[in-house]
């Protein structure tokens, strides 16, 4: 049975069929897929989602594919960690890390929405798949495509670090480094996209791709006991992600999974890119785009596309935006490391980073049950942490040498 | 040497599925118009009140035209002009 209605520019309003195409051709705004909730409510309840396999699919009509799901059949459904000891060392009452650090496969968010993108890529019968990327997201169009047999065109930005790098070309793709930054890749990706008929992810399929980010927000909600949280904290690159998760509780709410939705939505940035953020503060709806220049590299766009949405959607819920520096991002890493035991990569610094400080500005009250999106793996960006982290000590293979460590250890614990 | 003007994929029907143009040297907006000229309805879709629409970056050799002087940034000879729907890219 099929849920999805078609695709409706979120602009003016005009309909087009369900392709791969993703901007009005009257007024160039964005493409959106439209669903038949009244349809969906009749047969997606919380015992029929309960009742199916621990993946981002248990929300499948409410994803925008018409057949059966073909790629990620093991993605989603990440823990829901409640972070007690977090809890305790910021004072406040009760916190959650939604933690996509163990995405399957590829450690990072992406996994869900490339599991979505490429389900709908086969459906639309495309056998190249590709993408303009950060790190991330060329992990996860490497790793996801190599299953499901596509011929796969990554490109990423040339300065990405070298485990980044490593992380895709394992997998085999054409991997492409541009000479130019995140942005400058996209560009050249819309124009490539213009010329080659290929599933370029975020491009001509991201109407599709953008959907799977919501599966975040249906999760949280099912976690927390079918109930939506007061507040969410969102890494914020494009603005995509935040605009999904707010569109996800709203969506339950549409069918009826939960009655009510008070959440309010926190954007997250850097400092060194933070356009969404900027325009948060000046009070405006124009976003001004910046050249980027943060260690958050995954959240270095500084053109961000949905930074519109993602403004409205904050604004909407009643909550929030702020922006943190390198250093704030690195003490944060450290802290959810020490607190938590959870390894995030920068943009998960950067979320926790600016929960703190929007906590230290009275923005998100200290009862509210909060939930911190940690999107990617502390690993796939472990060059920051150089000569940042606590010393290593280094001993013979002796008791004796292990014993004078051991006072230094004891010296040090005094302090 | 004309200046060259790449056409995103939702503009090729105004263009006649040409997705590279050919316009004179001057600035942005004076190009855009004059391109309405042999397509019709190729400004309609880019500008709204005389202003480059929300959703649409312009580039000038591959520098986006905000960073540049907008509108009112001047294209010489040879020069490369890329048009790109702003939704396009990113997820995060």
């Amino acid at each position: 049975m099929k849920y999805v209605k078609g695709l409706k520019c979120r602009e003016c309003a005009r309909e087009y069929p369900i392709e791969p195409i993703y901007v009005c051709e009257f007024c160039f705004g964005p493409l959106e897929v439209v669903y038949d909730y009244t349809k969906i409510k009749k047969v997606l309840t919380r015992r029929v989602i309960q009742r199916r396999p621990k993946t981002l699919w248990r929300y499948k009509e409410l994803l925008p594919i018409d057949g059966e799901p073909q790629v990620g059949l093991n993605s989603g459904f990440t823990p829901l960690v409640k972070a007690e000891n977090l809890a305790k060392y910021l004072g406040v009452k009760e916190l959650y890390i939604k933690d996509d650090t163990v995405a399957h496969p590829t450690l990072s968010f992406k996994d869900r929405v490339v599991s979505v993108a490429l389900t709908k890529a086969k459906e639309f019968g495309f056998d190249t798949a590709a993408c303009a990327s950060t790190g991330n997201l060329a992990h996860a169009v490497s790793a996801h495509g190599a299953k499901a047999g596509f011929n796969r065109f990554i490109f990423i930005p040339a300065t990405l670090e070298q485990s980044k790098i490593l992380a895709s070309i394992v997998y085999e793709p054409n991997l492409v480094a541009v000479d130019g930054n995140y942005d400058d890749v996209n560009r050249l990706c819309s124009e490539i996209a213009n010329k080659y008929r290929w599933a370029f992810v975020n491009i001509n399929i991201r109407p599709y791709y953008a959907e799977g980010s919501k599966t975040i927000g249906f999760e949280i909600v099912e976690q927390l006991g079918w109930k939506a949280p007061d507040s969410i904290v969102v890494p914020c690159a494009s603005g995509s992600l935040l605009t999904k998760v707010w569109k996800a509780l709203k969506e339950f709410k549409e069918i009826g999974i939960i009655k009510e939705v008070e959440t309010k939505i926190y954007g997250a940035q850097a400092t060194g890119c933070s356009p969404i953020s900027t325009a948060f503060k000046e009070g405006t709806d124009v976003i001004r785009p910046v050249k980027p220049n943060t260690i958050a590299k995954s959240l270095a766009i500084g053109n961000p596309a949905d930074g519109y949405y993602a403004l409205q959607a904050v604004k909407e819920s009643g909550g929030a935006m702020e922006d943190v520096s390198d250093d704030e991002i690195i003490e944060a890493i450290k802290i959810l490391s020490k607190t938590e035991g959870i390894f995030a990569e920068t943009a998960g610094g950067v979320t926790l980073a600016t929960y703190i400080k929007l906590l230290k500005e009275g923005k998100i009250d200290k009862k509210d049950c909060t939930v911190l999106c940690i999107t990617g793996n502390g690993l796939k960006t472990a060059e920051v942490l150089n000569g940042k982290t606590t010393e290593v000590y280094y001993i013979k293979p002796n008791l004796a040498s292990f014993e004078e460590a051991l006072k230094k250890i004891n010296e040090k614990r005094r302090r | 040497m004309p200046v060259k003007v790449l056409i995103p994929t939702p503009l090729q029907k105004i263009t006649g599925g040409k997705d590279v143009v050919e316009a004179e040297p001057g600035k942005i907006i004076d190009i855009i118009n004059a391109l309405d000229k042999t397509y019709p309805g190729f400004a309609e879709r880019l500008c709204q009140d005389g202003k480059i629409r929300r959703f649409i970056n312009i580039y000038v050799n591959e520098e986006d035209i905000r960073f540049l002087q907008g509108e009112d940034t001047l294209v010489k000879d040879g020069d490369e002009v890329s048009i790109v729907p702003a939704i396009a890219g990113g997820s995060h």
